[in-house]
């Protein structure tokens, strides 16, 4: 591995890690502090730190030192976490995410923003551990314990965790284990590779004499304190073999005090197993005391320990099914996450490459098939084509992403900006787990963040805004994502004011976007705030209303060959709707001819396919079962010259809700289409999405057919109006 | 396991010859309770040529010291052959079975 991939490495690491982090956070400020999630902290940071420490790269070593420090004695229960505390840690998670991209961009000399580090590092130093020299007893208003109040006093409270950093393993295998043909000393030797055996503790309580011992019975115990970074699902895994009838348990560095007593009740001999504990160094003696006092407490009344805690309300039975519940997660979550490898992105795109040229060849096939009139030939040829097409659809999912790892980051964004506006909103996400093209994924976040602040900016209004206009004083906002019908759609919605139609007309027509006596729909005029320079807010916000932006959005949603459109109810809300083609790499195409030309239209988007001779067709409009279909002739779209010719076929395509015809001369039915993008030599041309290479190596063009329905609804709208100027003959200057 | 037995002033030396695993622990069992009865007070056993341990070999190790506590005998364990010497350190018994361990010079 050479320095630059290592490089890359560190930097990947870091942002997962970085995103780990801010996501326990985040779950620490909804559902409380718990120990999980501030382990989970602590090690991102202290990962975080050993890794740049490697490269010697010392501006992060040493800014992520402090936040180490400021978390150790969160994690050890010194310093409380509050709200101040969570807001001030997110910042440093975003300085170190700062001094990651300073590393990308090999500017890791220069510090990307000195004066926010030294805010910072002023913050996190007022949490932190007073010298020495000047160390008084009275650092309580970090509502801290002083250290000299003597040992273990922070620990009174009984649900705090333990000081010790190792893992304390209690093993008892089942009494089969050696007949089973398990030796329990080489798990224990095997464990060794995952980390040093601090202390282990061989219990021989259960030996019986040699008379009555069965030598082929299992009879010894461990108790283990054990030093390692693997995780717990790691460590589990080291007895996988025996887990069913040995007792295993595992409790992690700075377990609940409490989990020690569950162990030590466990037990047949308690004090025995608690000194053995204090020898390990997993107690203090003080713990040990105090644990010993609980379970003695608990006896008394012959409880179980889980009913007894309840009862002396030292933990509410929420948090304990809480507790349950969110380990359980995070377990799936890590047995999840093992099921994946990395894999270069290059050397899928490169695999998705030899498919198409594995498409273009297999049509090459199946032609030469058909015209040899060779059935058995033509069989075999239909076989391996029906192949290729699941090797395309498997090799095309290797490239989908759930769009969670878009809306992931919404829920900080929306924390963070719903505070700066001082608006109490709400987030909910759904259809997280839908699918599209991983290109895309990292295409879509800029618009997205645009278009989600623009809602909590203008959308969402105030508290008491709300609460005059009979809402509810929080404000909600949507991401949602769905498929639909070859496309994916992705929806933004507030429940705030909605867009106002008479000031965006107003401003429209102020700019001269459009002359006053145009009539336009409302889907018009809200399209109208994706012109350039166009921003209808009073005031412009830290956030938006500087009218760059949606133009932006507009732009780089069409680049992906995507459309965006607006709904909104004054007073009620807006949703911003984007969609996009599932795919930019092989679609299943329809062909179509028009002279000696082949033409390419997405499958999915055909909605049907009649004989435009027997229809009443005039002026582009063509009535179909008794209802307005507009259509455009390929031929007069493309000038092709006219021929003598019979028939006419019309296809019917569909995008969004708009539908509209195209008229070819002949169809000649399905088709893969590896598409190939045009040179940009032809990126202005708005009708034609693409190419690709036909099995006789002939070239057909790919129609855009998201662009000629609404071109065609357009010119129908405009053919009614009666109007040639003014808005629509302005966005067709800016089309061409 | 082979045992062989030597008798030197009424202190039995038994020593060790291969594995002490479960494959021998049923029999080997059985020999040592045995030995431990014919003795007057004291057993040597030489595990100079154990070359195989496992969990049923060191609870054997374990149970026999008890045994002999019981019946107010000793046992002793000497001359450690390499593999007992490492699964009493990982097992942390040294104290446990409390016989001088001869510390193999660092490598």
């Amino acid at each position: 591995m050479d320095m630059d991939m290592a490089r890359d490495a560190l930097v990947q690491e870091s942002r997962e890690l970085l995103a780990a982090m801010e996501n326990a956070l985040l779950e620490i400020e909804t559902d409380g502090v718990s120990s999980e999630a501030i382990n989970a902290i602590f090690r991102a940071a202290h990962t975080i730190k050993g890794s740049a420490g490697l490269f010697a790269f010392d501006r992060i070593v040493s800014f992520t030192h402090i936040v180490e420090s400021v978390l150790d004695r969160v994690r050890t229960g010194k310093v409380q976490i509050d709200d101040a505390m969570l807001s001030l840690l997110l910042n440093c998670g975003d300085y170190i995410g700062a001094l990651v991209d300073a590393i990308q961009n090999r500017t890791e000399d220069t510090e990307p923003d000195a004066d926010r580090r030294a805010v910072l590092e002023k913050l996190l130093g007022a949490h932190l551990e007073p010298a020495p020299a000047v160390a008084e007893p009275t650092a309580s208003s970090l509502a801290t314990t002083a250290p000299d109040h003597g040992p273990g006093t922070e620990h009174i409270e009984g649900s705090g965790g333990v000081d010790s950093d190792n893992w304390h393993l209690s093993l008892r295998f089942s009494p089969d284990v050696l007949r089973n043909g398990l030796d329990p000393l080489s798990f224990l030797h095997y464990l060794t590779s995952l980390g040093r055996i601090v202390y282990l503790h061989t219990v021989v309580d259960t030996l019986p004499a040699l008379s009555q011992m069965d030598a082929e019975t299992g009879y010894l115990g461990f108790e283990i304190d054990f030093e390692s970074d693997a995780d717990r699902a790691k460590i589990e895994s080291v007895f996988d073999f025996v887990r069913e009838d040995s007792q295993i348990r595992i409790l992690p560095p700075h377990s609940k005090i409490d989990e020690y007593i569950a162990l030590i009740a466990l037990m047949p001999e308690p004090g025995r197993l608690g000194d053995i504990l204090v020898r390990g160094g997993a107690l203090t003696e003080v713990e040990l005391a105090q644990a010993l006092d609980q379970q003695h407490d608990q006896q008394i009344g012959q409880k179980p320990l889980g009913a007894m805690l309840v009862e002396q309300q030292v933990v509410p039975e929420a948090v304990v099914s809480a507790a349950l519940n969110r380990q359980k997660q995070s377990e799936d979550k890590k047995a999840h996450e093992q099921k994946f490898i990395k894999v270069e992105v290059s050397k899928l795109d490169q695999l998705i490459d030899l498919v198409g040229e594995l498409v273009i060849a297999g049509a090459g096939a199946n032609l030469i098939a058909n015209r040899k009139k060779d059935a058995q030939f033509e069989e075999a040829a239909q076989s391996i084509s029906v192949l290729v097409e699941h090797i395309r659809d498997a090799a095309l999912t290797l490239r989908m992403v759930p769009i969670g790892e878009v809306f992931q980051r919404f829920p900080r964004v929306v924390r963070d900006i719903s505070r700066e506006l001082g608006k109490e909103i709400e987030l909910i996400v759904t259809g997280a787990e839908t699918e599209l093209d991983k290109s895309m994924v990292e295409k879509l976040a800029d618009p997205l963040m645009h278009i989600v602040r623009n809602s909590m900016d203008h959308g969402i209004e105030g508290t008491e805004a709300r609460v005059l206009a009979g809402k509810s004083p929080t404000g909600m906002l949507r991401l949602n994502a769905y498929h639909e019908s070859g496309s994916i759609v992705i929806e933004v919605s507030d429940d705030g004011r909605g867009l106002n139609r008479e000031r965006i007309l107003a401003k429209a027509i102020e700019r001269g976007l459009v002359t006053p006596e145009q009539i336009l729909s409302d889907n018009d005029i809200f399209r109208l705030i994706f012109e350039a320079g166009f921003s209808t807010a009073e005031q412009v916000t830290n956030l938006s209303g500087r009218g760059v932006g949606m133009d932006v959005v507009k732009k780089n949603i069409e680049s992906l060959r995507g459309e965006v459109e607006i709904l909104s109810k004054e007073g009620q809300g807006t949703t911003t709707r984007i969609r996009l083609p599932l795919t930019l790499a092989i679609i299943d195409g329809f062909q179509v001819m028009v002279n000696d030309e082949v033409f390419v239209i997405p499958l999915d988007l055909v909605i049907e396919c009649v004989d435009l001779a027997g229809h009443d067709a005039r002026h582009n409009i063509v009535k179909l079962r008794g209802e307005p279909l507009p259509f455009v002739r390929l031929r007069e779209l493309f000038e092709l010259p006219s021929l003598e010719q019979s028939r006419e076929s019309l296809v019917v395509v569909q995008f969004g809700q708009q539908r509209a015809g195209l008229v070819v001369d002949r169809l000649l039915g399905e088709f893969q289409a590896v598409i190939k993008p045009l040179g940009s030599l032809f990126s202005g041309i708005r009708s034609i999405s693409g190419s690709t290479i036909l099995g006789d190596g002939r070239v057909a063009l790919i129609l855009d057919v998201p662009h000629l329905v609404q071109q065609t609804t357009q010119q129908q709208s405009l053919a009614q109006s009666g109007k040639s100027a003014g808005f629509l003959a302005h966005n067709k200057t800016v089309d061409l | 396991m082979p045992i062989t037995e030597q008798d030197r002033n009424g202190q039995l030396l038994l020593q060790l010859e291969g594995g002490l695993t479960i494959f021998q622990a049923s029999e080997l069992k059985d020999q040592l309770l045995q030995a431990l009865s014919r003795t007057g007070n004291q057993i040597e056993l030489d595990l100079s040529g154990v070359d195989e341990l496992d969990t049923a070999g060191v609870q054997l190790l374990l149970a026999l010291k008890q045994e002999a506590a019981n019946q107010q005998k000793s046992v002793s364990y000497s001359h450690h052959s390499p593999t007992v010497l490492a699964a009493i350190d990982l097992l942390n018994l040294a104290a446990t079975l409390g016989d001088p361990l001869l510390i193999p010079n660092a490598r």
